[in-house]
């Protein structure tokens, strides 16, 4: 874990209070999912994003209209951070033709053309040249979007990230590359799979500038968003943030996690939570009351309960559907 | 003693060459590592170095002599003071190629068909004319030509802008596109690639070069896991409108590792269209379809059938459809399908046959996914026979798989077991007589051929 950077209280409501919504949907959406799965709705690989949810919430806050972002298999988190619905969601989460993929998908491989969201990738690592590539295409169309490309520490490991980071830095492109470091890669920890222990430093090799940051700080996350976004919408090429971050549940649901102690995730869940984090800032800054709050829990609450009567209630997807989108037709 | 200073080969493939220019004149003495002529393969123009010192004592062959065969006396040398020996060697300049078309023509006599009006689906507007192209040519100009009809394609690979291509497929499309859509890569095919489709997802339509397609292993899953299967896993929401090609199979005497025909380990995926064109005309004409595709196409090109000319009709809007089989020539009594380079062997079959009185139906599947069996099927029921040539390995081959569907489609049409000659079962040796031996052959098919006509 970072050490704890100097956490910001003076900021208003109007920052806090989106972050704050956006970070509590996806910790009940996953605790939703997590149920689901339990109750045999969900099937296969379901990765949950609790504990992660200040990474792509701080960075969603700096993103533009236009801008894109690409992610690996443990996904959901970015979907509803970036806007799609919780309904699609989950609904491709049971595999039902509400689904975003009409089910077709699942959990690992989900996308959204109209919210510039790109996967959702099952192979680890496949994501970092694809978010280049996107980052790539922007450039040659001569806008200034940029694309956020997030891997874990696990990922960091493979092979076709640096041969991303040359090409990346060789063209100039507008990408940002979030190492969401929860310090596992399954079951292997950092210091068990990684030469070095600062990941974003493997960017000086190839000239791309990079930072760690405290992931259980969405402010932190967002500010130093920022930076990166400026400089790669400024034409400089490509940025790296190394976001020390934790997950609380296993890498998938069907790991025991044995390869940590409890005491250690207890740890983290009550000194760093960074949902608490943002309640104690909205409470102390007495930006709003308890009872505020419970409001906001009670809206929140519905959205994903909502979410999960749809993707139960949805159809599945019918059989003709088998035989669909293999190949797209000729635009007349 | 005077020495022949024999024409070199100069790449893997290369049978003959230009001398574009002597470095040297007659009387000058020479010593090891002198450049002693310009040599223009079909790549590039190379040096030619002197290994042995001596006097130049003749020049057999003028500067701007093309089509000088390997191996064949450019000039003499002698030693110092030496006399030129009386009796001259005589330098061998091969007919100027185009040997398959010749082949074809005469294939097409022989056979009774027309040429032309096999060489196109497309109604071809009043007047088309044809040009000789090879099929280097014709690949550059489809890419040239969808370039300049569409801001969004672009090229990228290893060494395709400014060496101009490792095979010069890309020759002067630098200087026409610029270097923001014909784009060097470092050597990093898994990275680039995965930027490629990345940049497709991104609503761009690259055409992906690589060196070889035995250096794509390195890029397989994003060719197989991203670019053919997000179509599917989205819903139908994005797919990657993409071109990867490149050179495939046996080039000659590279060994192992550089020679692998990956035909059927595309065709195996859903999600790819796969075409391995043989004529200058199909490799035109399925690279423009090819580009203009929204799915990812895989285009399994030849080495050795680049530097080959075919006729090619002379309008920018010729396509040929994916998918789709060429009957080659009509015949009664067996049916030959290949593809690809497999198509030389088969045709030079075809010839042998013929000459036996046997009459023979030649398919061309050019596409191998989308795969035409009904072409085949419709050819089988008629001449009841079927051989498969394809150079790859045999175990679960193209040619496997037209059986499979022969057998069960037109069982009870077949008069033979179908028999598909295959490369042989063994990496690529390197030595020249092994290697000879691991390739399909020509002999094999004419008595594949006879085995079915049971002759």
């Amino acid at each position: 874990m970072a050490t704890k950077k100097t956490r910001k209280t003076n900021v208003s409501k109007d920052d806090l209070m989106p972050l704050y919504r956006r970070m509590l949907l996806i910790r009940r959406f996953e605790e939703k999912a997590g149920q689901l799965y339990g109750m045999g709705l969900i099937g296969g690989f379901c990765h949950l994003y609790i504990g992660q949810e200040a990474v792509v919430v701080g960075l969603e806050a700096v993103a533009e209209e236009g801008d894109k972002r690409v992610t690996s298999y443990r996904d959901h988190g970015h979907m509803l951070a970036c806007g799609m619905d919780a309904n699609g969601v989950m609904a491709e989460l049971t595999g039902r033709s509400g689904g975003y993929s009409k089910g077709k998908g699942g959990s690992m491989h989900m996308f959204s053309k109209e919210k510039h969201f790109y996967g959702g990738h099952g192979i680890v690592g496949a994501q970092v040249p694809i978010g280049a590539g996107l980052a790539f295409s922007d450039k040659y169309k001569g806008n200034t979007n940029v694309t956020f490309t997030y891997f874990g520490d696990g990922a960091a490991n493979q092979g076709q990230v640096y041969e991303t980071f040359n090409m990346a830095a060789l063209w100039d492109l507008p990408v940002i590359f979030v190492i969401e470091n929860n310090q596992y890669a399954m079951g292997t920890s950092q210091q068990r799979s990684t030469s070095s222990a600062e990941i974003y430093e493997r960017g000086q090799a190839f000239g791309i500038p990079g930072e760690a940051v405290d992931g259980m700080d969405v402010l932190a996350v967002k500010a130093a968003g920022q930076t990166a976004v400026n400089h790669c919408r400024s034409g400089k090429g490509p940025y790296i943030l190394e976001i020390k971050t934790y997950r609380y549940r296993g890498h998938s649901m069907s790991d025991p996690a044995k390869y940590r102690t409890r005491e250690e995730v207890q740890k983290v869940r009550e000194e760093k939570d960074a949902i608490q984090h943002v309640r104690d800032l909205l409470l102390t800054g007495k930006h709003c009351t308890e009872d505020d709050l419970k409001l906001v829990d009670k809206e929140i609450k519905a959205i994903v309960n909502q979410s999960a009567e749809f993707a139960k209630e949805s159809p599945e997807p019918a059989s003709d559907e088998l035989w669909t989108d293999i190949y797209a037709n000729l635009e007349a | 003693m005077a020495v022949d200073i024999l024409m070199p080969a100069l790449s893997p493939t290369m049978e003959e060459g230009t001398l574009a220019k002597w470095l040297v004149a007659e009387g000058d003495a020479i010593k090891s590592g002198d450049i002693l002529a310009e040599i223009e393969t079909d790549k590039a123009t190379m040096e030619f170095e002197a290994v042995d010192e001596g006097i130049i004592g003749k020049l057999l062959v003028a500067e701007g002599t093309a089509s000088i065969s390997v191996n064949s006396p450019i000039a003499i040398l002698l030693e110092d003071g030496e006399a030129l020996p009386t009796i001259q060697a005589k330098t061998k300049v091969k007919d100027p190629i185009i040997a398959p078309t010749k082949q074809t023509e005469k294939l097409v006599s022989a056979l009774d068909a027309p040429p032309n009006e096999n060489l196109v689906e497309q109604d071809l507007p009043e007047g088309t004319k044809f040009k000789t192209q090879t099929v280097r040519e014709a690949i550059r100009e489809a890419m040239s030509e969808e370039m300049r009809l569409d801001e969004a394609v672009y090229l990228i690979g290893e060494e395709v802008a400014e060496y101009e291509g490792a095979y010069k497929i890309s020759q002067g499309m630098l200087d026409e596109f610029g270097s923001k859509r014909v784009i060097d890569t470092p050597i990093t095919e898994h990275g680039f690639t995965g930027i490629a489709v990345g940049a497709a997802f991104g609503g761009l339509k690259p055409v992906v070069e690589f060196m070889t397609f035995n250096f794509a292993m390195q890029a397989m899953d994003q060719i197989i896991n991203s670019a053919a299967k997000t179509l599917y896993m989205s819903g139908g929401q994005m797919g990657a409108p993409i071109v990867f090609r490149g050179p495939n199979g046996a080039a000659a005497r590279v060994g192992a590792q550089h020679s692998q025909d990956y035909a059927a380990w595309y065709s195996h995926i859903p999600g790819l269209k796969v075409v391995q064109p043989y004529s200058a005309a199909d490799a035109k004409g399925l690279l423009k379809s090819a580009i203009r595709d929204p799915n990812p196409v895989i285009f399994l090109e030849n080495e050795i059938l680049y530097g080959q000319s075919f006729e090619v009709p002379d309008w920018a809007n010729y396509t040929v459809p994916l998918g789709k089989a060429r009957v080659w020539c009509e015949g009664n009594d067996i049916t030959l399908v290949s593809f690809g380079i497999g198509m030389k062997y088969t045709l030079e079959a075809a010839e042998q046959l013929a000459e036996m009185g046997v009459s023979v139906e030649v398919i061309d599947l050019r596409s191998l996914r989308p795969l035409d069996t009904q072409t085949v099927i419709n050819s089988v029921k008629k001449t009841n026979r079927c051989v498969t040539i394809e150079e790859g390995y045999p175990v679960c081959s193209i040619g496997n798989y037209v059986s499979s569907v022969l057998m069960q489609e037109a069982f009870d049409y077949l008069d033979a077991p179908v028999i598909n000659c295959t490369g042989k079962d063994v990496p690529m040796p390197y030595a020249a007589n092994l290697e000879k031996l691991a390739l399909v052959t020509t002999e094999d098919v004419v008595a594949a051929a006879k085995s079915v006509l049971y002759r």
